[in-house]
């Protein structure tokens, strides 16, 4: 069929590059960490819907890869599940701002044969057992914190995360602060030396590892275990209550950490105070340039982030995130502005 | 130099294929320097020791590679111990003795198994593959869990599962090549063999003989695939960085750190020794190829007669023969 040239194909062509000229396309790249990519994605396509001539593009690779692709300038913004070190931050060519934006939980999940209740865990006990100081299920360290439970007298398979992974940097981050000999033996990072056990690629394999291993204990973000339907232990917070993750006792790390919140929001919330805290919790950042060439897309990306503090968190929970508390948000609102649009 | 006839064309196209050919050198080359540039600091830093040392500690920053060599290289001879008997075995049925109506379907289903994606294999490793391993580790008798070969606890994943699904991933390799080389054995060596009497069995056995060097270069090459392979190995092998005889023991190849610990790692030192692992993969899968190469040379400089069907084996032509 040969195309005909039709006033109403010229009236269309017309309109389409008003509407262009009318609203300029806006693409901006990130990327970063894995664990935030469900909601981000989510912000993404929903800030879309509201403003379409925004296309957002994330690439979900890891947190070491949005610090390092924001220290070259390859992507706009990047994501972390930790947040930058000093080192870093001196690294990169123009000042780079934190923004919290969803909070997530790490828990210890387990497969103990014949252990149907559900096993409460200390700090100083999961260090202990990452650190192969705790080898048998039925240690007396495990039965003294779960009176009744009729442990088994098997060996203990730790299982452990291969990849570098912000996963790792929160669960470490926490046995470091409960623990003086897993701070001096093993430290904190992205990845670690562990001292025993198994390393398995990526959240999902470590919950089928568990799932699989007799006797296994590993460690995942909440949102896996809930989804993979695995057993997860409550863990003793600096209060001393036992308490099991969820979108609550989560928020409440972060609303007990806003009081001496410094400016930056470079902050480790794990092992924070308060009775219904979440011991292993941590906030998730956006990586952004105080001053980028660009301000057009600064300018965009304000208002993302604006919107995502805002009307943004009600997707948190039903995708297995706490929300912000109101304080911080409130905080981060007032810092958005140090942000140069133009 | 043979002298070039002919005109410009000729010409041209000797010049457009020998630029093809001299890029690819380049691009190896490159690819070389390419590694050692950016590996400089871990080299600077560790030197030689950077491949004995057994300590992999980004926090310290201590950075060693034995572990990883040793891993790599036990899993891919491991895998070529299994892999080796059974690619030549459906390579010797499906060109000399299948029915012809079963020879496509087994060479499609051959070729098709090295289509299937390194993910997939990982995948059916870890649901189907491990538990079955768990399985026979729990059912190792006592006695036997002492030898070195089975020490440790029962986990599934380890050493064994990552060499099974390697030779899994090269038989259809190896065996596609090494049939392609018993098919391009003349047909006047088999008809010469049966008219001296010879068996199927020793028949084939001569043909093998014929073929030897390519079948060598089929088996170095499921070898190399063995040495790069990554995805499924590092969903298997547990890595563990150790170095251990232990089939049952959690261990660590050079691709699956790199897999693992790229995306993630921060700081100079810990990016160039990963870069280092890639280099030394690199020299090792070479110095393999260049190992292999000159024992095929070797083979085919003291080219011997093809060994004559001893006469006291030989039996009798058959009366169908006659």
């Amino acid at each position: 069929m040969k195309l005909r040239w039709t006033p109403l194909m010229a009236a269309a062509l017309i309109a389409s590059a008003g509407a262009t000229l009318a609203a300029q396309k806006v693409q901006i790249l990130g990327g970063g960490a894995t664990f935030p990519y469900p909601i981000y994605s989510k912000w993404f396509n929903e800030y879309n819907k509201r403003h379409p001539n925004v296309e957002i593009n994330y690439q979900s690779q890891g947190s070491g890869f949005g610090i390092q692709q924001i220290t070259k300038r390859t992507v706009f913004f990047g994501a972390s599940d930790g947040p930058m070190t000093g080192e870093q931050l001196l690294a990169a060519p123009g000042k780079i701002l934190h923004f919290p934006t969803v909070l997530g939980a790490v828990v210890p999940v387990y497969n103990v044969p014949g252990v149907s209740q559900e096993l409460k865990f200390s700090g100083p006990l999961l260090a202990d057992i990452f650190l192969g100081n705790v080898t048998k299920w039925n240690d007396a360290a495990i039965a003294k914190l779960n009176p009744g439970v009729s442990l088994p007298a098997n060996d203990i398979v730790v299982v452990h995360r291969s990849d570098g992974s912000g996963t790792t940097f929160i669960w470490v981050d926490y046995l470091a602060k409960v623990s003086p000999e897993w701070k001096k033996r093993v430290g904190v990072a992205t990845s670690v030396n562990w001292p025993v056990g198994v390393g398995a690629k990526g959240n999902e394999s470590v919950s089928a590892q568990v799932r699989q291993v007799p006797n296994a204990i590993g460690y995942v973000e909440l949102i896996y275990a809930l989804h993979s339907k695995i057993n997860y232990g409550s863990v003793q917070n600096a209060s001393g209550t036992f308490v099991k993750a969820d979108v609550n006792s989560v928020t409440e790390a972060a609303a007990a950490a806003a009081a001496n919140m410094p400016a930056d929001f470079r902050v480790s919330i794990t092992n924070a105070a308060g009775a219904g805290v979440y011991p292993i919790s941590s906030f998730t950042w956006l990586l952004l340039y105080e001053n980028h060439p660009d301000k057009a897309k600064a300018k965009v990306m304000v208002d993302f982030v604006k919107w995502a503090l805002a009307d943004g968190q009600k997707f948190a929970t039903e995708l297995g995130y706490a929300p912000l508390p109101k304080n911080v948000i409130d905080m981060e609102v007032k810092a958005l502005a140090q942000i140069r649009t133009q | 130099m043979t002298p070039i006839r002919g005109g410009p064309d000729e010409i041209l196209f000797r010049a457009g294929t020998g630029v093809f050919a001299v890029l690819l050198i380049a691009v190896v080359l490159a690819i070389g320097g390419e590694l050692v540039w950016q590996s400089r600091l871990s080299i600077r830093e560790f030197g030689w020791q950077f491949w004995q040392t057994e300590i992999w500690d980004p926090v310290a920053g201590q950075f060693g590679a034995r572990p990883f060599i040793w891993g790599t290289l036990y899993s891919s001879v491991l895998a070529l111990i299994v892999s080796t008997p059974i690619a030549i075995g459906i390579a010797i049925f499906s060109s000399e003795l299948s029915p012809a109506w079963m020879r496509r379907p087994l060479v499609f289903v051959t070729e098709l198994l090295a289509a299937i994606p390194s993910i997939v294999y990982g995948l059916w490793g870890v649901f189907v593959l491990v538990p079955w391993i768990r399985r026979l580790e729990i059912a190792t008798p006592e006695s036997m869990k002492r030898l070195p070969l089975f020490t440790g606890p029962p986990l599934g994943i380890g050493m064994l599962a990552a060499a099974i699904i390697l030779a899994i991933m090269v038989i259809p390799f190896t065996s596609s090549i090494a049939r392609e080389v018993l098919r391009v054995v003349p047909r006047a060596q088999r008809e010469a063999a049966y008219a001296l009497g010879a068996t199927r069995w020793e028949a084939i056995r001569m043909a093998l003989f014929y073929a030897r060097t390519g079948i060598i270069g089929a088996v170095m090459l499921g070898f190399g695939r063995a040495l790069g392979e990554t995805m499924a190995v590092t969903m298997l092998i547990g890595n563990t960085p150790q170095v251990s005889t232990s089939l049952y023991a959690p261990q660590y190849t050079m691709a699956a750190v790199i897999a693992n610990e790229f995306t993630e790692a921060s700081g100079e030192l810990y990016l160039h020794a990963l870069i280092e692992i890639g280099l030394v993969l690199f020299v090792i899968t070479l110095a393999i190829n260049v190992i292999s190469r000159a024992f095929i040379w070797s083979l085919d400089s003291r080219r011997r007669p093809v060994r004559p069907v001893r006469p006291g084996r030989a039996r009798p032509a058959s009366p169908e023969a006659a």
